[in-house]
């Protein structure tokens, strides 16, 4: 397929989008899946039969995530761009007769809410607006455009510079600028080259990964594409969490139509550039996060990490040249592509361009899945598009980046959010999960909580990390059950330092974090939790 | 030599050995398909055995210590037979904030049923998960692969009664 064809496919689309007088988007993420989508999408249909609106006049179309997951199961109708919240099959017939009337107010969600004005959509621009298993869709949105226009226009190193020029920086957490990794492969001497994607969405609260790959499987192939072909790979594999089915599936029908069209495969886009997608399962190992355990994983062995360097870029996949880069990282390349670097770059604060998906949940009124502009306030987020605490409770602190990120206090909300400040806060940036915690919390439970869950995730390789994280989860017990003492306490401190200095990889590293930032935040609750006698 | 270098012909002659054999011929019997076969193992028989470990280790060439080494170091996999039904609880930041340790604690006091038990009868499986990426939807529990969100106790027990009642 050429740039004129994909032209051509997006023109009959629109032409198909212009001829129909209704629209309903239902959503058919996994997360409204759970609450009965698929029954109300039947309904829906049936709905539309009985009160007579021809095929061609309503289209009812399953969509990816729209956004508030709490609220769901949700649903879009269009014209008008009305969004209904916790639809039942009940009203299914309501909602079609409200199409050319008006809305059921009923069931109706405020479109103009904070939760919904105030994101930027970039990577998530598709998301409840194409069905993610039609390719069409996507190409009707400038899908793919990028992928043909880099092929006939642009050297691989222009690519790249355009990626860098975009600031665009790692999105699985570190934050690496992007721009910069793909240069170091497409230099690196070897071959052949791999482009890895990370899927394996581990940290316990974000679902940012699992909701582009549900919503709009073939951005992040796009994305992907481009990469292989700005380093000069031909061989592309996505490690995707097992615990991720309908992501899973979705992938592999963008896999499969992408590659009859064309836009994988032998000769993409009529060039001689060659690229093939494989999925590989992941087996529920959060370490598999990290980067060297990842390649270990896709090789079939047991996911442990190895020391760095030589680092993947150099050395990764079966030794070779390997671009390991997250999805929501691959899914920012297309517009990075279509608009320019410049445009990303002015998104966002001086060191963090762009915008960053966050998983909103715990204690927060409108849970779900929110895109917004590096620099914002963390106080926007929780009190204005979050809608703030329910059950007037109080906010006491927001945790981000899961097991290997911190808890930020109330005195920190008017904190600009990005990749530095977290980090300066004892936190970090993470992949995105953003969990809320009201005054019910027990910081020490939290921290013991974080702990477990490296303890039981570590793999076992290095010492520091196998043995440190089940002393400090016992120690943490001991403030549980208070029954601490102030040797305990300075025992904790130590070992906090010693497993982050000294372990192997960013699991070890940053698996002392929840305890550190909660001392440093909470640590009257610590005290308070150890035994009155105060003995040494 | 070795014995499981030598025999890899399927441990019985259930059909299900093909999917299995397929997936491994699919990724040319090479070393790297390990994983990929354990999970198509475990699809197909809900749990990896014993005969079965030992007949991918065969076909595969990798050493057996080596195969359970991988298939005991993934959280996903299970040794263990599981029950008819299978209810997973959430433990991921979310579901703890939202109280999912009550959950899992209720269905122990009713059913006497600890994570990764499975009751006498073997009608129901209790496992705990590490997060499904629901987390709008917390408290979540996975019964039979439905996703049931906002779960309490009490709807939980009757989704449970349910199931095991349609299982009879």
């Amino acid at each position: 397929m050429v740039a004129e064809e994909l032209k051509v496919i997006a023109a009959e689309e629109h032409e198909v989008r212009a001829k129909t007088t209704a629209c309903i988007n239902v959503c058919g993420a996994a997360g409204c899946k759970s609450f009965g989508s698929d029954a109300l999408h039947k309904a829906l249909v049936e709905a539309v039969a009985a009160q007579g609106f021809g095929r061609e006049s309503c289209i009812i179309r399953k969509v990816g995530c729209l956004g508030l997951c709490g609220a769901g199961p949700l649903v879009s109708g269009e014209p008008g761009g009305v969004l209904y919240q916790r639809v039942t099959p009940a009203d299914a017939g309501e909602i079609v007769a409200a199409l050319d009337g008006p809305p059921v107010d009923r069931i109706r969600l405020d479109t103009a809410m904070p939760f919904f004005a105030r994101q930027q959509r970039i990577v998530l621009e598709n998301s409840g607006r194409i069905d993610p298993e039609r390719m069409e869709d996507y190409i009707a949105f400038d899908g793919y455009s990028a992928l043909a226009h880099v092929l006939s226009e642009a050297e691989p190193a222009h690519v790249i510079a355009e990626v860098h020029k975009s600031g665009l920086r790692g999105r699985g957490g570190a934050g690496y600028p992007t721009g910069l990794k793909w240069g170091t492969v497409s230099k690196a001497a070897g071959s052949p080259k791999m482009v890895v994607c990370n899927a394996d969405e581990g940290d316990p609260g974000a679902f940012m990964d699992r909701s582009v790959l549900e919503s709009d499987p073939h951005r992040v192939l796009e994305g992907m594409a481009i990469a292989a072909y700005a380093v000069g790979a031909n061989e592309g594999y996505i490690y995707v969490r097992a615990e991720y089915p309908l992501a899973v599936d979705r992938l592999k029908t963008a896999i499969r139509q992408a590659e009859r069209h064309g836009l994988l495969g032998n000769n993409i886009c009529g060039s001689n550039f060659n690229f093939r997608v494989h999925i590989r399962l992941g087996a529920g190992a959060f370490v598999c996060g990290e980067e060297t355990a990842l390649i270990a994983s896709i090789e079939g062995k047991r996911g442990t990490p190895r020391p760095r360097p030589p680092y993947p870029a150099e050395s990764g996949l079966w030794n070779h040249p390997t671009l390991i880069n997250n999805v929501e990282t691959y899914a920012n390349v297309p517009p990075i592509i279509r608009n320019g670097g410049d445009w990303f770059a002015r998104i966002g604060t001086e060191r963090s361009k762009g915008t960053k998906v966050f998983a909103l949940a715990g204690a927060i009124q409108n849970a779900g899945l929110i895109e917004v502009p590096m620099g914002i306030r963390l106080r926007e987020i929780i009190f204005e598009i979050g809608g703030g605490i329910p059950g007037g409770k109080n906010f006491k602190a927001v945790q981000t980046g899961g097991p290997s990120g911190g808890c930020i206090p109330a005195e920190f909300l008017d904190t600009a959010v990005d990749y530095e400040t977290l980090t300066k806060l004892g936190s970090i940036m993470g992949s995105g999960g953003m969990i809320v915690m009201d005054e019910t919390s027990s910081m020490v439970d939290v921290a013991s909580y974080f702990m477990e869950f490296c303890m039981t995730e570590s793999c076992g390789k290095c010492i520091p990390c196998r043995a440190g994280t089940a002393q400090m989860h016992e120690l943490l017990g001991r403030f549980k059950s208070r029954c601490a003492t102030q040797r305990d306490l300075a025992l904790l401190e130590s070992l906090c330092d010693l497993v982050r200095n000294t372990s192997l990889c960013g699991l070890g590293q940053s698996a002392p974090n929840p305890v550190t930032s909660t001392l440093r935040y909470f640590r009257p609750e610590y005290e308070a939790a150890m035994t009155s006698e105060g003995g040494l | 030599m070795f014995a499981y270098f030598t025999k890899n012909d399927p441990p019985s002659d259930d059909k299900r050995w093909k999917i299995i054999a397929a997936t491994m011929r699919k990724l040319g019997n090479e070393r790297y398909a390990l994983i990929e076969t354990l999970h198509s193992l475990q699809q197909a028989f809900g749990y990896l055995d014993r005969p079965g470990l030992e007949y991918i280790a065969a076909s595969l060439k990798i050493p057996l210590s080596q195969v359970f080494g991988v298939a005991t170091f993934y959280n996903h996999f299970t040794m263990k037979p599981q029950g008819r039904h299978a209810c997973v609880v959430c433990l991921g930041t979310a579901c703890y904030i939202k109280g999912a340790a009550g959950i899992l604690k209720s269905i122990e006091g009713a059913r006497g049923l600890h994570p990764g038990e499975t009751t006498a009868d073997g009608g129901l499986s209790l496992l705990t998960a590490r997060c499904f990426g629901a987390c709008g939807l917390a408290p979540v529990a996975v019964l039979d692969g439905d996703v049931i969100g906002r779960v309490t106790p009490e709807l939980l027990e009757q989704r449970l009664k349910e199931a095991v009642e349609r299982g009879r």
